[in-house]
Order: C-alpha cells, then structure tokens, then sequence
C-alpha cells in the first residue's frame, strides 16, 4: 500500500510521516502531483496560514493533483489546515479560494481563547484528540463536532479531521490506523 | 473549552535534562526523549523542553533532541531556548516540534514574533513572559526589558503570537502557589491561551491556576518523576479539574 504525505510548505510532515511510521506503515513525502495521484491514500497535512499554504499548493501543481483525485473518487485525508483547504473558501488571511472539494468555508473561531490549543472530546462521548486552530469549518458534511465545532468531515472519497491524529498519542494511532487501512 | 492542560517542563542542557538551582549546580537527570516518553505516558497533554545550554552549538542541539523527541513522543511539544529567527525555528518544527517558544529574542526585536506568526503559523509561536512585579524580565530573568507586563502582553497577541507562558519569577522556586492575580490581569487584555507557571507546590496550586489559565507549566513540583505526574492527575481530578481520562 502507497501513502503520500502532500509536502508544500506548510505542513508537519515529518510528525505524520512518523505517525505512520509507528504504525508500521511506510508514507512517503511527496510534491510531485502524479506521486499524489499514484498513491493509495493522499495525506493533506497543514498546520500555518491558509494563504500561504495554497499558494504552496498552486506552485507545485498539487492543487490540480488533488481535483483529480477526488473527481476520480480517490481517498484523501486532510488534517486541519489541510481540511480548511478542501472548502470552498476560507475567511483567513482576507479570504482565500479552496480546493473546493468539500462544500463550506473556514470562519474565524469565536471562542473566548484563540488559536483553540488543546485535548477535547468529539460531542456525544466519542474520543479525545488534540486541536490547535484558529479557524473552524462550516460545512454541510461535518459528521461529528467537538465543542459544537466542525470535528470530521466526510464529502465523496475525502476525509478531513480538524484534530492532529498525529500528535493525539494512542487515542489519534488508532484513528489513523482505522481510518487509512480502510480508506486506502 | 479544551480541557485543562498539564506541561510538564524539561530543562536541556546538551542534549540531556538537567535539574539545577536558578542555572546553576546543574545536574543530570535523564535522557530527554526516555523522559519525555514517561511523561507522555503518565498523562501528560503536552511537553515544554527548554534549552539552556548558552553553547554556540545550543541550535543544532536543539534540532537534534526535537528530532529524537518526535520519533518516540505522539503528543504535542514546544521547544524553547536560543530561537532567534524564522530559521532556527523552521528547523525545530520540521524535526516535529508543534511550537515555539521564544523570550529574550523576542523582547530584543519583537518583530520576530509577526515573522513567527506569519511564516510558521500563530499556532506555532508561544511567548514567554518572565514577570517580576509588573515588569517583564530577560535574559533568564537577570536583566529588566524595560516594559510592563500587560503591554508586552497585548503587543505579543496583536503581532501574532499563539500562546503565552507566563512565569512569575517572585514565585518561581518557592512552591508557594502560582501568582494568580498576575495570571487574572494578563488573560483579561488578551484572548490568547496562557499557560501558567512558577511557583507550583501541590495540586491544589495546580488547581488554582487552571481555574485562572488555560494550562499549567509543571517543574520543580515533579521532581523529574513521571510517577509525580500521575498521583498530580488523579489529585487534580479530585479536587474538581476536568484532567484527560487515561489513554
């Protein structure tokens, strides 16, 4: 099984390549769009500013690569910037267009303490993983939320998680384990 | 709101943790990333290391201990000491660092933090603040930087920082409690999280200060023992402090 981690400039790849890796499962660093569009399972990692992320992206024609893999019911997981980045559109850095891949948009957090930094549960007893964001997506295909905010979302053959599976110790293993054997 | 979070701090000093009075008498208690893994493993939600070895190799040090630590940790952690630019910290987060912390740079020229905060993301930038009284301290609390605390406070948020590590150096190594007034007049000027610290004898400090902050920065009060930590969790939940149930 092949799985690419998108490298475009904003992401920790390296803590979700390690992830896998403790899974024992090999996940290699790409920015090449048909390494993207080979791979079992396309990782869309972020953590920074949606801005300059997609222009990360554009630059390295991975938008397109993504499009692709979607439109062709491919699995992508997307892991928090890089769930913003499949909206639509996001309210950061003066509005910024998506990949589109997932009908929404990213809007700032009105919570009193922002970035939101920190270990929560998912609404309705599920588990607790941790977050660290600033932005929030409002999309129809959330399916689980976490302080009433956009926790999972589900849209075709992309997943995307507003949490760090990657650095939610045991707890995010098991989800990335679950989840990518069974995506990809 | 997140849950309270617990940090335990590990001061590194060439590449090992070191336990020391104010920096000095240091002495070595461990290999980092053995620590660090017992911590995680007892519950804590994120790690501080701190280095404090003033080395001209103290960078690549630093590269090399976030590395080791992000192949043997999964959960989140800062690595503060000698970060004075885009690019020390560049190195640090690519190794698998989540955050940042920075201090003396900071308050020597401020931008640094927009330029954090804009390259490497506002999650990423933590700022320290040293307070003695109503002043900000640096250079390891040995010198005033010429600033209150609460504008320093606000400058930092509005220039991007993501999180502020407060430490009352009045308290610092006392075990008599957090300073709590200090910690209520800095969140009430920023909505930024502040982790608390200095001053933390037993969990009932810890208690107040979560009340107050959003995390508490653990030190002296566990002794480099990761056992510590996990009697502290289950105190903390007694006393009423939501903690994180065990993994």
């Amino acid at each position: 099984m092949r799985f690419a981690i998108c490298s475009y400039g904003a992401g920790n790849t390296r803590s979700v390549q390690l992830a896998f890796e403790r899974l024992g499962l090999r996940a290699d660093v790409v920015d090449d769009g048909d390494e993207i569009l080979a791979a079992d399972l396309a990782v869309l990692p972020g953590v920074g500013s949606a801005g300059s992320a997609m222009a990360g992206l554009r630059q390295r024609g991975l938008d397109e690569a993504l499009r692709e893999r979607a439109t062709a019911e491919r699995p992508i997981l997307g892991i928090c910037l890089g769930l913003q980045l499949a909206l639509d559109k996001t309210e950061e850095d003066g509005g910024v267009e998506g990949l589109g891949l997932v009908p929404g948009r990213a809007v700032r957090l009105q919570t009193t303490r922002v970035p939101r930094i920190g270990w929560a549960p998912l609404d309705g007893g599920g588990e607790t993983y941790w977050y660290a964001h600033s932005f929030v997506a409002e999309t129809p295909a959330a399916t689980a939320t976490s302080e009433g905010l956009t926790a999972i979302v589900e849209h075709g053959s992309f997943t995307g998680v507003q949490f760090h599976p990657e650095k939610s110790g045991p707890v995010g293993a098991r989800f990335l384990a679950a989840r990518c054997l069974f995506l990809a | 709101m997140p849950l309270p979070r617990l940090i335990p701090c590990l001061d590194v000093a060439r590449g090992r943790v070191v336990k020391g009075v104010r920096f000095e008498q240091l002495r070595d208690v461990g290999d980092p990333v053995e620590l660090g893994a017992a911590y995680s493993d007892a519950g804590a939600d994120e790690l501080v290391f701190l280095d404090i070895s003033a080395t001209l190799n103290a960078q690549n040090a630093a590269v090399g201990v976030a590395a080791r630590v992000a192949e043997n940790v999964s959960i989140p952690f800062t690595f503060g000491g000698g970060i004075r630019s885009v690019d020390d910290a560049r190195a640090v987060l690519e190794a698998g660092a989540d955050k940042v912390s920075v201090n003396s740079a900071a308050l020597a020229r401020p931008q640094l933090v927009g330029e954090l905060a804009e390259r490497l993301g506002t999650q990423a930038v933590v700022v320290a603040i040293d307070a003695a009284g109503d002043r900000v301290r640096s250079h390891a609390a040995t010198r005033d930087a010429e600033r209150g605390v609460l504008e320093w406070a606000k400058e930092c948020e509005e220039r991007g920082a993501g999180e502020l590590l407060v430490t009352s150096i009045d308290r610092d190594g006392t075990q008599s409690g957090y300073d709590l007034e200090l910690l209520e007049r800095i969140r009430d000027v920023v909505s930024l999280p502040i982790v608390a610290s200095g001053g933390a004898g037993n969990a009932r400090h810890v208690a107040d200060a979560l009340r107050v902050a959003d995390a508490a920065l653990l030190a002296s009060i566990l002794h480099a023992d990761p056992a510590r930590l996990a009697s502290l969790r289950t105190e903390l939940s007694d006393l009423g402090i939501p903690v994180r149930g065990a993994a």
